[in-house]
């Protein structure tokens, strides 16, 4: 059984059309981002989030707002506050941008048992910290919603990060990204050709901003699992593209005098069941656990049916592209025997193995 | 390798897998976002430690010129590292010297024309003195956490200025506190008291000239508790010695017990030397009092009524839980400097299991989906490549359970992408196998050439994947370091199962036919 018997679809043909698609999303994104940001999550930005479950039916958001901004004023209006888990479990989550204490009146507010300590006249003694500096800002949600009486409630969860460590979490997150596309490209130079290398990278770069306009678009949260969700979709993305240059790596070595659009055509086609088959579980799967996964992974979820989308779409349109203009251009647009990784390497490999190998014969 | 030497490794592979998982409840360590639990990232203020070093060296300084009657006008702390010597008379300029040698190993001293002299701390002193503060306070919180009584607490350094400390506490639920046993100083010290307790500073300097005394401080602390009628506690101010009797480091034990009126309170024992303190200055100082410092504030300052040795106990308006915590901080020591918080994280241990459930259950359905395909799609040889992904799958938990690593939210996330992985390569396989059955090769030809030649697609692609895990490795902390230890390992065990296990089964089905006209593929 086949998907495709023996496709032969024109894929380069549409290689401008794609261009400009690609250059619309993301120039939307850009847009976007410029205008309405994409929203960060609490890991980086700084702040706080409380997760309260009710025992009877949560109030309403507006209600938690009115509560929020009797304690302080103008808190409802910073807070993003939203229905969180299934229906069945009765949970919100508030949001807070701030961390600690909020106000300069804050410390007459403090609740906790143990007193702020007052300056230290001692010599030589570290001063004795706030006790509960960090987590005042939880501390006065809850006692919005206990002051307003919107019914009996326990807190399942909290996050309250500082802003040092979200400045952090971004600087590192960011070198991260940038020292895994080096790596990528030195890898894929070594392995198949420069051209390649360079395919890859833009490919993936591409991958990166489309997927970030949909973070902007559908206002995500940029957490902690959207990021390991959007590490993950390069991975699966360079996967792809580097399944697609293996194959052209191998045409080229037995069709030398094919010029580069028509190997990088036969290349896709030979793959197109294998593309269409992996994609398609993929996105299955992630399909699965965006509707079933929960609340928590739910960003994930998303990022990475973007990213799969994007993923396949890239692999073929983009990264073709970038090595049939390259190679392409100049008086002798074909494809050289790809570099010595993949030829060389493999028939002494294979002399190891006890079964003699014979040739693939072009069909 | 012969056919049945392969069938033998796999077999002694799963079964060391199965062993290694079994049973799963103990084996596998779950996060801290699945089990519920306390994270809290704590920076340590290594410029207390600085400071208080850089104090002590100047007081000891004053104190042996002091001693060798050489005048100076005045020693300042002239910053976190430093400080000045202010009028050194040219006469004793030489004896000066040879005095502040004693502080050369550690300090830089710069002379200046006006007679005086900076001290700065030696630049590789004060990295020395950073490096242990923190690990000196990485030490105490444990021994706070140990105190606790919190199983498989996690206590590391992180951060890139190596002064962050990390602390995990799975399965605890009273987050304030575990955050006030952490942070609380718990320096103790006692002092022998010169004057006070008076209601303001100027009153309790007026015996002095509104001058605090060289050898002394002044130290808050709290009204008499035994007349709780003024209302709230004020603040009331004391004048003590700079130089405490004894301090926390003197302790040997600290419990909480009652006193005499049944309030509780907190005893301490004192180890042999500052016994032999504690039994001197009190021999000698019958009759003045003696005041109890904790944490910069004076919690009683009772009469000396005799010579003590051995045990001494604070009394105060503690509730039980207080004298418990201050016992439990007393024990474990004071730390080196204060702490900051900069993160907090606490998970309801309902929200993990909910998430674990929901996690599994998606990994569930996933699975379905490709196990209806397979078999749909390649027939008989896909029961090779379900049999391949579980065991792929099963020789990832079973690697995670022998290096004893974090099960986490996204790590789930990992397993449910391993198997997209697993499901990727066979297909690449079985598409090869396939076109070359169709270029008529024959089948046990098209076999070999399919899994030969695409091992090398499958090494491009894993190796490329590795790198994108090595980095999120390095970057995250721990949810995103959990997935990518899932995804590291299970793309070496996806290596291994889609060429090898799924190969051998090829072989194993075709092993005892000599012809082989059609493959079900």
């Amino acid at each position: 059984m086949h998907i495709f018997k023996n496709p032969q679809f024109d894929f380069v043909r549409w290689r401008w059309h794609a261009l400009v698609l690609s250059w619309i999303v993301i120039l939307a994104g850009l847009f976007t981002i410029w205008t309405r940001g994409i929203p960060l999550g609490v890991e980086f930005s700084g702040g706080t989030v409380v997760i309260a479950q009710f025992d009877a039916a949560p109030p309403s958001i507006g209600q938690v707002r009115a509560a929020l901004d009797r304690i302080h004023a103008g808190m409802g209006d910073q807070a993003v506050v939203q229905r969180y888990g299934t229906p069945a479990l009765r949970e919100i989550m508030i949001r807070v941008p701030q961390v600690g204490p909020s106000r300069a009146d804050a410390p007459a507010m403090t609740a906790g048992a143990a007193p702020a300590a007052p300056p230290v006249v001692k010599a030589g003694t570290p001063a004795a910290p706030a006790a509960t500096g960090l987590s005042t800002t939880a501390d006065d949600v809850q006692r919005a919603l206990v002051q307003a009486n919107l019914g009996r409630f326990s807190v399942v969860g909290t996050q309250i990060v500082g802003p040092i460590v979200g400045r952090q979490l971004t600087r590192k997150g960011t070198l991260a990204m940038v020292l895994s596309l080096i790596g990528l490209l030195l890898y894929i130079a070594f392995r198949f050709r420069f051209s390649f290398a360079v395919g890859a990278v833009i490919a993936t770069i591409h991958d990166l901003l489309v997927t970030f306009a949909f973070l902007a678009f559908f206002h995500v949260d940029l957490s902690l699992n959207v990021i390991a969700a959007i590490l993950t979709m390069s991975g699966y993305s360079t996967n792809d593209t580097i399944v697609i240059f293996d194959r052209v790596r191998e045409d080229a070595r037995l069709l030398r005098n094919l010029p580069v659009k028509d190997v990088m055509n036969r290349a896709v086609n030979q793959t197109l069941n294998r593309t269409v088959i992996t994609a398609g579980t993929a996105l299955l799967s992630v399909i699965a656990l965006y509707l079933f996964g929960g609340d928590v992974l739910r960003g994930f979820a998303f990022t990475m049916i973007v990213g799969i989308i994007t993923g396949t779409y890239s692999s073929v349109f983009i990264a073709g592209t970038i090595v049939t203009f390259w190679r392409g251009r100049g008086a002798q647009p074909r494809v050289q025997a790809a570099a010595a990784g993949g030829a060389a390497v493999a028939p002494s490999v294979r002399a190891s193995r006890s079964k003699p190998q014979r040739k693939v014969r072009a069909s | 390798m012969s056919l049945r030497w392969k069938i033998i490794l796999i077999v002694v592979v799963t079964a060391l897998a199965a062993w290694a998982v079994y049973p799963p409840a103990k084996k596998i360590q779950l996060g801290l976002d699945l089990q519920g639990g306390v994270q809290l990232v704590l920076r340590v203020n290594t410029g207390d430690a600085l400071k208080l070093e850089t104090q002590t060296d100047m007081e000891q300084l004053r104190q042996s010129l002091a001693s060798k009657a050489i005048k100076v006008t005045d020693l300042t702390l002239t910053g976190g590292t430093s400080f000045q010597v202010t009028g050194v008379p040219p006469a004793q300029d030489s004896q000066f010297r040879q005095v502040a040698d004693d502080l050369s190993a550690t300090f830089d001293r710069v002379p200046d024309i006006n007679g005086n002299y900076t001290f700065t701390m030696k630049p590789n002193i004060v990295k020395n003195l950073r490096e242990q503060t923190v690990e000196q306070a990485r030490q105490t919180i444990e021994r706070r956490v140990n105190e606790l009584g919190v199983t498989e607490p996690s206590i590391a350094l992180q951060g890139s200025a190596g002064d962050q400390i990390m602390v995990q506490l799975p399965g605890v639920t009273d987050v304030a506190r575990a955050k006030e046993v952490i942070q609380s100083t718990g320096m103790l010290e006692l002092s022998l008291v010169d004057g006070g307790p008076a209601s303001s500073r100027k009153q309790l300097l007026q015996a002095t000239n509104g001058v605090v005394p060289e050898e002394d401080q002044v130290v808050p602390g709290l009204a008499d508790t035994s007349q709780p009628a003024a209302g709230a506690a004020a603040t009331v101010y004391y004048l003590v010695k700079k130089v405490p009797v004894i301090t926390g480091r003197d302790l040997r034990d600290a419990r909480p017990t009652l006193d005499e009126n049944a309030q509780p309170a907190v005893s301490f024992t004192l180890s042999g030397e500052g016994s032999q303190k504690f039994g001197t200055a009190t021999g000698q100082n019958i009759g003045r009092n003696l005041a109890i410092i904790l944490d910069g504030r004076v919690q009683s300052a009772p009469r000396i009524d005799g010579r003590i040795t051995g045990d001494g106990r604070i009394t105060g308006s503690f509730t039980q839980e207080e004298a418990q915590n201050l016992a439990l901080v007393l024990k474990s020591g004071a730390l080196p400097a204060s702490l900051t918080y900069l993160e907090e994280q606490t998970i309801g241990p309902s929200l993990g299991a909910d998430s674990i459930r929901d996690g599994i259950l998606a990994s569930l359905v996933g699975f379905a989906f490709v196990v209806v395909f397979m078999l749909g799609y390649y027939h008989l040889a896909g029961i090779n490549a379900i049999v391949a992904l579980v065991l792929n799958l099963l020789i990832l938990l079973g690697f995670m359970a022998y290096i004893g690593a974090t099960m986490t939210l996204p790590g789930i996330a990992g397993f449910v992408l391993t198997m997209g992985m697993g499901v990727d390569s066979n297909v690449l396989i079985f598409e090869r196998i396939k076109e070359e059955i169709d270029a008529q090769h024959g089948v046990r030809a098209s076999l070999n050439a399919g899994f030969n030649r695409v091992f090398w697609t499958l090494l491009d692609t894993h190796v490329a994947s590795l790198i994108s895990a090595a980095f999120l490795f390095q970057f995250g902390t721990g949810p995103i370091r959990g997935f990518a230890t899932t995804l590291t390992f299970g793309l070496l065990a996806n290596l291994f199962t889609a060429t090898f296990v799924s190969r051998t089964m090829f072989e194993a089905m075709l092993s005892g036919r000599r012809q082989v006209a059609t493959l079900s593929i």
